[in-house]
């Protein structure tokens, strides 16, 4: 059986928290407990809030008490052992790096010592592991980012970052899905809409999925953005190995 | 069937039960601030289902019906008067074509809610109507009501329900605010859960849809506020780094990074809706069992609002030309 703590979160949901730390393996218990939550299908359950290390259950007492809802949860999380993890999707993510698109690629690359086109490698070098999803509709926490390229937070914010500008803040990297105040320093822009509201499905990553970024050109780009715009384009995905 | 908006007043908006299922997309809810108060007021015109309603925050707006409607109001009195003459709250109103709803100014609360029978038929947006200014989506694109907006109102079939109900008092000098501690109250030493609990709060100005912040004695932690990122729900009472606490409400963000100390109760969120900057409250610790028990004996009471008039259906049949005809014949609304 994992160890996870129950804390009562208000009158209408409960905070499952597992260990208190940002790390693969703890997120994949957040992963695997929320799967067999949602498989489960417990009545009164409204929301399923998935986090870094914690899972926030939101529920109607009109359903289903506090200490009802425990007792439930209780027993989901002492069968996690026997359940099996969903595999997770790669998203690839078509990045236009540096130039307009990405004012503070020239900082980022100073910063580190680097060259310009050593960032972008090493940016688009890995698949990042989306922890959780929050701040703003549909933008993943990402977490996985090689310290070689960890760069500080912009002194003065900026007022608007356009939707799909990719950025670093520390360790951390990120696409903003919508327009925004931010203070990232980004290094490229993505055309691919990570919300849209009159889509099927507004948000296209979830928790528990990975984004790869692939550099692309400038044509490629305005080709991918026509192709969005006319409802063509589809992202590439594959299932994660291992 | 819609009413036209002569004037937006200060911040309304069109308001239901929130855009639930889309937390863990990082969405915000929304909805209305104080539920008890709009869902008082879309029950007394006999609205059951969540209907979309007006959000009146402070000054009113001024509303003309273009045909006739019933609709009701409750929450804050903001002095609601129609065409010049005061009109009572907590009861469903008959309006006809040509009336004009206005608001004379407040004496209680922050926010009055104004529900139609059949509720407002902007176009859901992720499953709710309820505005979400920061995301520009739901209610009258995602926006707040201005001079010349046209809202639809739906028909409310065979609805024919005049409900009353007891007003609400606000005007509390000291507004008491239960809650249930956690789940991060462990993040606090004896004196900043002693500040919390046993000492006055005032409401700033910084107050709004998102946090009601408040000033007041700093609650102190053992080692800073910061936590892992993880959900927060409505009514939860985050501590940042200055000790002051926010109260977390129907715009918050879905997850944030700071420690919550409690989590006010749900029957006493519309107590907190209802404030402005400047009222005091205090808080005071119940068990999850006791808020639970609140909340079902407060949802029963809503259940039950009575009617103070029974809508007198008369049936007939009638043969005309060989033909058979059920007719049945109840008041225009």
């Amino acid at each position: 059986m994992e160890t996870a703590t129950l804390k009562v979160s208000g009158d209408r949901a409960i905070l499952v928290e597992f260990e208190n730390r940002i790390a693969p393996e703890v997120n994949r218990l957040v992963r695997s407990f929320t799967a067999a939550l949602e498989e489960k299908c417990i009545p009164g359950i409204v929301e399923i809030v998935p986090a870094y290390c914690a899972v926030t259950v939101h529920y109607r007492p009109e359903e289903i008490l506090f200490d009802g809802l425990k007792a439930e949860l209780s027993a989901v999380l002492g069968r996690l052992d026997e359940m099996e993890i969903p595999p997770a999707t790669v998203w690839e993510i078509p990045v236009l790096y540096g130039g307009e698109e990405g004012p503070d690629i020239g900082f980022v690359a100073e910063h580190s010592g680097l060259s310009e086109e050593e960032v972008v490698r090493i940016h688009s070098g890995s698949e990042y592991l989306v922890y959780m999803l929050g701040f703003t509709p549909g933008f993943p926490y990402l977490g996985g980012m090689s310290p070689a390229i960890a760069a500080p937070r912009l002194k003065a914010p900026r007022l608007s970052i356009p939707a799909g500008s990719v950025g670093i803040a520390g360790q951390q990297t990120g696409v903003y899905p919508i327009a925004s105040p931010g203070g990232w320093q980004l290094i490229g822009r993505t055309p691919v809409k990570l919300y849209d509201p009159g889509r099927e499905t507004p948000v296209l990553v979830k928790a528990g999925d990975y984004v790869k970024f692939t550099p692309v050109g400038a044509a490629e780009f305005a080709r991918i953005a026509a192709g969005i715009e006319a409802g063509s384009y589809r992202c590439r995905t594959w299932q994660k190995e291992g | 069937m819609s009413i036209r908006i002569l004037s937006g007043g200060m911040f309304t908006t069109v308001q239901d039960r929130g855009r639930s299922g889309y937390m863990k997309s990082g969405i915000t809810v929304s909805g209305a601030m104080d539920e008890r108060s709009y869902e008082t007021a879309n029950r007394l015109v006999g609205n059951t289902n969540g209907e979309a309603a007006l959000e009146v925050t402070l000054i009113g707006p001024v509303i003309e019906f273009s045909e006739n409607c019933v609709f009701a109001i409750a929450g804050a009195d903001l002095g609601p008067q129609m065409n010049g003459k005061d009109i009572p709250m907590y009861r469903a109103l008959g309006a006809k074509a040509g009336d004009t709803l206005s608001f004379a100014g407040r004496r209680g609360g922050c926010r009055a809610y104004l529900a139609f029978r059949g509720g407002i038929a902007v176009p859901p947006v992720l499953g709710s109507r309820a505005t979400d200014i920061k995301a520009g989506i739901g209610g009258l694109m995602g926006r707040k009501l201005q001079a010349g907006d046209m809202i639809p109102i739906a028909p409310a079939s065979g609805v024919s329900f005049w409900g009353i109900a007891e007003k609400e008092d606000f005007s509390a000098a000291v507004k008491l605010l239960r809650v249930v501690m956690g789940p991060q109250d462990d993040r606090f030493t004896e004196a900043g859960i002693n500040a919390f609990l046993h000492t006055e709060y005032t409401v700033t100005a910084q107050s709004d849809r998102m946090g009601i912040r408040l000033s007041g004695e700093a609650v102190e932690t053992k080692s800073g506020s910061d936590i892992i990122t993880d959900g927060i729900c409505m009514g939860a009472v985050q501590i940042p780094a200055d000790g002051q606490p926010i109260l977390m409400m129907a715009d918050r963000q879905p997850t944030g990074g700071y420690a919550k100390i409690a989590n006010v109760i749900s029957v006493d969120l519309p107590v907190a809706a209802q404030t402005v900057p400047g009222d005091k409250v205090r808080f005071q610790c119940v068990s999850v069992q006791e808020a639970q028990a609140l909340l079902l004996t407060q949802q029963e009471k809503l259940k039950n609002i009575r009617a103070f008039r029974e809508a007198s259906v008369s049936r007939y049949r009638v043969r005309v030309d060989g033909y058979v005809y059920n007719i049945e014949v109840r008041p225009a609304d």
